[in-house]
């Protein structure tokens, strides 16, 4: 005991500087760790406060993971999150891969630098933002879509009301915000990269084609692999805005946009089925924690340095 | 890549060919125009006047332009300007806040004679790979800390990042000699006092970046808003254009059962006003963005050395 008082003195002023921040994490990270009981409860607020609304909440065991299971909800949110989360992982690597050689090969750096300014900017902008420009291509009788089917003859879209062309838009809208930001991740890796190995590799007669099958993509691998494995290990989290305010909280195409945050969102905040979304709310975490530790551990095998613990 | 010191008439041979050039060049272009131009395009509707929005709709060349959604905004604006004072105060209290509360915490972590650094450590780590949902997260900021429909509600849930503390901690692992700290140490200093005088204007750029990052994040945050914050007087900007955005859709699907609703329609923000709301919360980020790119893609780098 002694030891340990002496050991905190000599500490105290690094102590005194983690302070903050580990209060912060107690409250914000692991005391809602604690609240995930409530997914075993039939939870009722209480007037005494917090404590007595937990304590007094009856227990029902499984029950609230039973009925989440047993309606379709339960399906298709997991369904609508993987499948997402995989178009996202597997385009979004194709496509900025793609543009990050095409900017490191460009002629001029100068054009190279200003495409790339022009890439950066949606991935600083807000979801809402993002979701007032879908709008304008999108709106029923004014956005530009509709406009132009005009052109040829078609019939207007009422976009934000059929389900069919979601799937496709959410991609497209995920991949216009994220390729830009992404390409010039591998882009910095590309630039990395001794330039003696192309030097070498012209010398014996490979041409350009070659060079990047042979040189750039086998180096840019690891940083592939890590990312990739990275995003594998939040496939179980889905980008809240993106599915929120871009289909605009449309009800009719929430059999293609509800994913499992939403859905835990609208159980606390519209619907008010607190236990059941707080079921699924747990079940979100248990499998994305072990999806996480899965992919470190494959991350750390691979390259030791680049895992996240 | 082109060198500077060869003669231009003869092509580099480590070159793409003119034509694989020309053909890079427009993919290039094609994207980044795309990526820009939907922020154009709501810049043209807000200068478009609204009587001829619903013969047209939102044209790219509108048959008359008006200022009359900026004007609209300033003369009726105190609902706009309010919500900017909240978004530039959560910003400013909170960039500062959570930059402070991360550089202490990451530097602590980064001592080699911290004794409980190891414990620490992992106590950050560990919060990047659970999560307890919203819900837990919810009820603890609402009705444990009683934070509903404050302004702390908007600033502490995004306070502290893991993540970022651990990007900070290599960057003073790697970029601060131990050699320095021990010198201020001999010369008789206090932790607090290196650390302020010595290690703070030595990892400026480090703390650059992630001052950016918290600045990006409060700026563009309505989650939080969306959760805790009733008030109409707290509603921040991003908030505040999804709230007009549903009472608008309200207004909308039920304004076939009634005229009364007219009145109300009325009142709200007109579809130009709306679009000139957009480009005056995105202005801010325009004008920061040659700042933003900079230090972002040296984040990048930032965190790639590990200790």
């Amino acid at each position: 005991m002694g030891n340990f008082l002496r050991n905190v003195s000599r500490n105290k002023a690094l102590l005194f500087m983690v302070l903050p921040g580990a209060i912060w994490f107690f409250f914000f990270s692991y005391l809602p760790l604690a609240g995930t009981i409530v997914a075993f409860k039939e939870y009722r607020v209480s007037r005494k406060g917090f404590w007595a609304s937990i304590f007094n909440s009856e227990w029902v065991g499984w029950d609230n993971f039973k009925f989440l299971f047993s309606t379709e909800d339960a399906f298709v949110i997991t369904r609508n999150t993987l499948l997402y989360n995989i178009a996202f992982i597997a385009l979004g690597l194709v496509f900025s891969v793609l543009m990050a050689i095409i900017l490191s090969e460009l002629v001029s750096r100068k054009m190279s630098k200003i495409y790339q300014t022009g890439m950066f900017l949606p991935y600083f902008l807000s979801w809402v933002i993002v979701g007032y420009f879908v709008f304008s291509f999108l709106s029923m009788d004014r956005g530009l879509l509709n406009q132009m089917l005009g052109w040829f003859g078609m019939e207007p879209v009422q976009w934000y009301s059929d389900p069919k062309y979601w799937p496709y838009i959410l991609v497209f809208v995920n991949l216009w915000k994220m390729v830009g930001y992404n390409s010039v991740v591998y882009l910095a890796a590309i630039l990395g990269i001794d330039r003696s190995l192309y030097e070498a590799a012209m010398i014996d007669g490979a041409n350009k084609w070659q060079q990047i099958r042979r040189i750039t993509i086998p180096m840019l691998t690891p940083i592939i692999t890590i990312m990739t494995l990275l995003a594998v290990g939040r496939i179980f989290y889905a980008d809240f805005g993106l599915f929120y305010q871009v289909p605009r909280d449309s009800g009719t195409l929430y059999a293609v946009t509800n994913v499992i945050d939403t859905y835990v969102y609208r159980g606390l905040m519209t619907t008010g089925e607190i236990g059941m979304s707080a079921a699924a709310g747990l079940y979100q975490s248990v499998v994305g924690f072990t999806l996480v530790i899965l992919a470190n551990y494959v991350v750390r095998r691979i390259d030791k340095d680049s895992s996240l613990f | 890549m082109a060198r500077k010191t060869k003669p231009k008439a003869i092509r580099d041979f480590q070159q793409i060919t003119p034509a694989w050039n020309v053909i890079f060049n427009l993919i290039a272009g094609i994207f980044a125009f795309m990526c820009v131009f939907p922020f154009l395009f709501v810049v043209i509707i807000s200068f478009t006047d609204e009587s001829v929005l619903a013969s047209e709709g939102y044209r790219l060349i509108p048959s008359k332009w008006s200022l009359g959604a900026y004007q609209y905004i300033f003369e009726s604006g105190d609902t706009l300007l309010r919500a900017y004072g909240v978004t530039i105060a959560v910003t400013l209290i909170g960039t500062v806040l959570s930059l402070f509360m991360i550089a202490l915490y990451s530097y602590a972590i980064s001592r080699r004679n911290f004794r409980y650094r190891r414990f620490f450590s992992i106590f950050a780590i560990l919060t990047m790979l659970f999560n307890g949902g919203i819900i837990p997260t919810y009820m603890i900021v609402a009705q444990l800390l009683g934070l509903k429909n404050s302004i702390w509600a908007l600033v502490l849930p995004l306070a502290m990042n893991a993540f970022y503390v651990m990007i900070l901690r290599t960057f003073y692992a790697t970029s601060v000699p131990d050699a320095l700290v021990e010198s201020g140490k001999i010369d008789g200093a206090g932790e607090f006092r290196i650390f302020f005088k010595i290690i703070v204007p030595l990892s400026l750029p480090g703390l650059a970046t992630i001052g950016l990052f918290s600045t990006l994040g409060y700026w563009n945050d309505w989650f939080n808003a969306l959760l805790y914050i009733d008030n109409p007087n707290l509603v921040p900007l991003q908030s505040m254009l999804m709230r007009i955005e549903s009472s608008m859709q309200f207004i909308q699907q039920n304004s076939a059962n009634s005229n009364i609703n007219m009145a109300a329609m009325g009142s709200l923000p007109q579809d130009t006003a709306r679009m000139a709301m957009v480009v005056l919360a995105t202005l801010p980020i325009i004008f920061a963005y040659p700042f933003f790119q900079r230090y972002f893609v040296q984040g990048l780098t930032l965190g790639a050395v590990k200790e």
